[in-house]
């Protein structure tokens, strides 16, 4: 089986700066990868090469099976993005965000209104149609981007910190409806630097200055380095002398 | 007599008609205490440091700072409290050092007359004083807003989730320096919805929906956990969820990372939990007890609120 993402020296450098340095890496179909790293360590620039929205300056990755430097807009129509900051029009109702997006996707109009109505009712928003999403809480706004960011069953899903800020119940509703649509075989990509993300997820990659110190399961990093939670493995990557 | 350094008594706040921010919350907390308010994003946290802040009046109940009431003394309050709130807002244009002199200024003394409280912090800062403000990276700024809260040499700190959108580094290093302001015996009212950084705290309130479900010290609100609690996990994460859900003797069960912690209505042997997995074609079955964390006891609660709500 190909894998949904795989990156080999991908590397992005801004003048004499060298944002992502040589990261190589594989991402399986229908896995959950974190990854991780702290502000500024490399993370958005390494994830917008693999979105297709910024070309490398060297080494090779292919998404969902297609090129980043031929394919970048191939790639764009196979993938679904959420980002906490920003994802949903807070303007717009839910309907009408639902119906832009599906447009946006090219999806029938019957197709929109179906999934409309099946999204609405699996979220317990039935009655919040026309209401503007600025006036949902917080926890219904996570799980209505989630929702509509697979409306197009793209084959990789990138989640940009996805769930800050919500109760502890909500959260865990967010992480099954990971977990739902990992098991029907979407590869979902996490980036994050909230560690406790990181335990939910199957594999993670640690970048620290531009390249990957660690990938393993949390599991498995948490072993090698004595840890008793990902935070403690994160710390001891980032700050190695205290 | 000592006074406490917050107090709130049945301190309710409404928005609008519909939207209740706050409902008959009481809390105190003493002086030199590092206390905090732990809950997710709409729970209440910021109306009620706003109103503790001055800056919004409750419409019921009674609430004081420092042994002073907040609409009667509403000045000596503000001249005596360091109050970070949650968005940054220090002058974007204007340099750290600039930053710093003015609100020294505002508050009738210089950064060399109180240097001592923020020399720690401010050390770091050093390197970027000509940096203007709003080209700081995250955890700069929220070194910078720490450092003019404290200028002035507060009796109460108000920080208004000084931890959220910071990297793990940083969250670190500014829990490092609220335990040496607390050394200094100021009392920090700090409010955060990652559940990790209750640990942090001597105590902590847990509020929810405007309502606090828990005011204690961290450990004695894990230990209140009292149902068994074991962490499994299979090789199928997302059937393991449903599956234990449907099980006759699940009081709950959660992803916790890598496993689902399972509370149990009563206590079972292990074998019993497995055996009904592996009828289920779970494989890789693995079955441990676990401590309940902060999110399990959160959690809990939630549920019982919900179920007197019913």
């Amino acid at each position: 089986m190909t894998p949904a993402i795989t990156a080999d020296k991908l590397t992005k450098k801004f003048g004499d700066f060298t944002a992502v340095n040589q990261i190589t890496f594989e991402v399986k179909k229908g896995e959950i990868f974190g990854f991780l790293g702290a502000n500024g360590a490399g993370k958005t620039t390494a994830m917008r090469m693999l979105n297709g929205l910024s070309r490398p300056t060297a080494g090779q990755a292919e998404v969902a099976g297609f090129n980043v430097y031929r394919q970048a807009e191939k790639i764009k129509r196979h993938i679904g993005y959420m980002s906490q900051k920003f994802s949903l029009y807070e303007d717009l109702t839910v309907r009408e965000n639902i119906r832009f997006y599906g447009g946006i996707y090219g999806l029938p109009g019957r197709e929109i209104r179906r999934q409309e109505k099946e999204l609405t009712a699996s979220l317990g928003m039935e009655g919040y149609s026309n209401t503007l999403v600025k006036a949902i809480p917080l926890g219904w706004k996570q799980k209505l981007s989630f929702s509509i960011a697979i409306m197009h069953r793209p084959e990789i899903v990138f989640l940009d910190e996805p769930t800050g800020g919500v109760d502890p119940i909500t959260r865990r509703q967010f992480w099954e409806m990971i977990y739902k649509a990992a098991s029907e075989g979407m590869t979902v990509f996490v980036t994050t630097h909230y560690m406790d993300e990181a335990e939910y997820c199957g594999r993670v990659s640690i970048m620290v200055d531009g390249h990957i110190a660690a990938l393993d399961t949390p599991r498995a990093l948490k072993e090698q380095f004595g840890a008793e939670s990902m935070n403690d493995v994160f710390l001891q990557l980032t700050r190695p002398n205290q | 007599m000592s006074t406490n350094a917050i107090k709130v008594e049945s301190a309710s706040k409404r928005y609008g008609k519909g939207v209740v921010a706050l409902d008959k919350v009481s809390f105190e907390v003493g002086q030199g205490e590092l206390f905090g308010l732990i809950g997710p994003d709409g729970a209440g946290k910021t109306t009620l440091i706003r109103i503790l802040a001055t800056l919004l009046l409750a419409d019921e109940g009674y609430a004081e700072v420092n042994g002073w009431e907040v609409r009667k003394d509403y000045r000596k309050i503000r001249r005596h409290i360091g109050y970070m709130p949650g968005r940054f807002s220090l002058y974007q244009d204007l340099s750290v050092e600039e930053n710093l002199h003015f609100f020294a200024t505002i508050f009738g003394t210089s950064i060399e007359e109180n240097y001592d409280l923020i020399r720690d912090i401010y050390v770091q800062l050093e390197p970027f004083r000509k940096r203007k403000a709003g080209k700081l990276s995250g955890g700069m700024k929220q070194k910078l807003a720490l450092s003019c809260a404290l200028i002035h040499k507060p009796a109460v700190l108000l920080l208004d989730e000084p931890t959220t959108g910071v990297d793990a580094v940083s969250r670190q290093e500014f829990w490092e320096m609220l335990r040496k302001l607390k050394e200094k015996g100021i009392a920090i009212l700090v409010s955060t919805p990652y559940m990790d950084e209750a640990s942090l705290c001597e105590r902590v309130a847990l509020i929810q929906k405007g309502h606090i479900l828990s005011i204690d010290e961290p450990k004695k609100i894990v230990s209140a956990f009292d149902k068994p609690l074991f962490a499994v996990r299979t090789n199928d994460m997302y059937r393991l969820i449903q599956d234990l859900r449907a099980f006759e003797s699940t009081h709950s069960a959660f992803p916790f990372g890598e496993n689902v912690h399972l509370a149990l209505k009563n206590p079972i042997w292990p074998e019993a939990i497995q055996a009904y997995l592996a009828g289920k074609g779970h494989t890789d079955i693995e079955i441990h007890p676990a401590q309940a964390t902060i999110e399990d006891a959160f959690m809990e609660l939630m549920g019982q609120e919900e179920e007197v709500n019913q």
